[in-house]
């Protein structure tokens, strides 16, 4: 448990060099603001692009979120971390985005419940670790992003925030607007999906067995 | 405590979070000693886990920061410029103001042109040569002793006729009975109006 929670735990909490711009952007040097955010605008796009799954849509949510970030900076608390506060936010931003578009999403009229029963693992062979210098190649980065894609909306979303966005399980569902029980119902599923639809080697079986369409970048 | 392959896959995420208390810790890790395919399963979840909590995971456009560094510019220099533009107004507009207000305590001074009240009454019946009081700065005359002169330590004494003229009004509380006296009488029948009529003819006659 110990080296996951070096995972798992925010590699960036409010250092003094961040808690000093922050002061001084609500002190008015709002030209600073872009220093500020700058460690967390992927972040920030990756949050609202796993709502909206299109690259504008993320990119137009994303800027929206900070410049509303800039005209709230005033009301941020020392008591919560600012890279929470930025993606929440943002995600946010990207679920009234979604809400003022919904016509024309395909995804709207998506079942919100949590899935009744109990998810059963597929694959019960042996893992093989996939090492994390395979994400330098290319390939292998989308063939995790293709994998994330092709899971519903609802479990997407909160393995997106809680796993890859980093906010616990609390902050996560309250981002959501849901509650901590569904955040770890469907955390539970994300992640034994992932699992399935990535094991069976990474240096052979994947590339064979692509079940998505190429290209595509879900969040 | 013994659990099942089934319970162990439930538990399987909380287990990784650190979200299961000791007993349940305890016994799962007794089952991923025996159960090759629970080991399988708890290996592969962390991988994932870990994989896609890489910071390489998360791709941006091309010049997204550029893209967003300068929409920020855009809106601190638009943020600047409002307020430049409301302090270019607000200068003179503030000037203007001071000396609007210099000008209005200059002749609040001025005894000749005191500033005229919203107490302002059109009749009343006073008697003109009433000994009243008028203090520095005040609109109002008032009767000596009257608990509402402000500046007790600088008035001045005068007949009611030149308060009047100086633009002086009567204070409300303690010139009460004359002002009564006049809204009564606008209201009074003719056969009633004769009995005052004296007293009406006195701030008229001026």
């Amino acid at each position: 448990m110990a080296e996951l929670n070096v995972v798992l735990s925010n590699p960036e909490q409010g250092t003094t060099r961040e808690q000093e711009l922050i002061a001084k952007v609500q002190g008015g040097q709002t030209e600073l603001f872009y220093e500020l955010v700058r460690p967390y605008e992927r972040r920030v796009y990756a949050a609202a692009l796993a709502i909206l799954r299109n690259e504008t849509d993320a990119e137009d949510a994303a800027q929206e979120a900070m410049l509303k970030a800039l005209a709230n900076i005033r009301t941020f608390r020392a008591e919560s971390r600012f890279s929470t506060w930025l993606i929440q936010i943002s995600v946010n931003e990207a679920l009234m985005k979604r809400r003022r578009e919904r016509t024309r999403m395909t995804e709207a009229i998506e079942d919100n419940r949590d899935d009744e029963g109990e998810y059963t693992p597929r694959d019960f062979a042996d893992w093989r670790e996939i090492p994390s210098e395979a994400l330098e190649r290319k390939e292998v980065r989308q063939r995790l992003a293709d994998a994330l894609a092709s899971l519903d909306r609802k479990y997407r979303e909160v393995f997106v925030l809680r796993d890859m966005e980093q906010l616990n399980i609390q902050e996560t569902a309250e981002a959501l607007g849901i509650s901590v029980a569904s955040v770890k119902t469907r955390l539970l599923r994300a992640r034994l999906m992932l699992r399935d639809l990535l094991a069976g080697g990474w240096e052979q079986g994947w590339f064979s067995r692509l079940p998505f369409e190429k290209g595509t970048k879900p969040w | 405590m013994v659990v099942t392959c089934e319970t162990v896959w439930k538990e399987i995420s909380n287990y990784i979070e650190g979200d299961v208390d000791a007993s349940l810790r305890a016994a799962m890790d007794e089952h991923f000693r025996k159960c090759q395919r629970c080991t399988s399963v708890l290996e592969g979840t962390r991988n994932v886990v870990q994989l896609y909590g890489d910071e390489r995971m998360i791709e941006v456009p091309v010049g997204f920061g550029r893209r967003l560094e300068r929409r920020l510019a855009q809106e601190v220099r638009v943020g600047r410029r409002t307020w430049s533009t409301w302090s270019a107004w607000l200068i003179p507009v503030a000037a203007l103001a001071l000396i609007a207000g210099g000008l209005r305590w200059a002749n609040s001074l001025s005894v000749a042109h005191p500033l005229q009240s919203e107490h302002a009454q059109a009749g009343h019946n006073i008697p003109p040569d009433l000994p009243v009081v008028v203090s520095v700065g005040a609109k109002e005359f008032h009767v000596a002793g009257c608990e509402f002169i402000h500046n007790k330590d600088k008035i001045r004494t005068l007949t009611a006729k030149e308060a009047i003229r100086e633009g002086y009004v009567p204070c409300v509380r303690c010139m009460r009975k004359y002002l009564q006296a006049a809204t009564v009488s606008q209201d009074l029948n003719e056969s009633e109006a004769d009995s005052r009529e004296g007293a009406e003819e006195r701030p008229r006659g001026e």
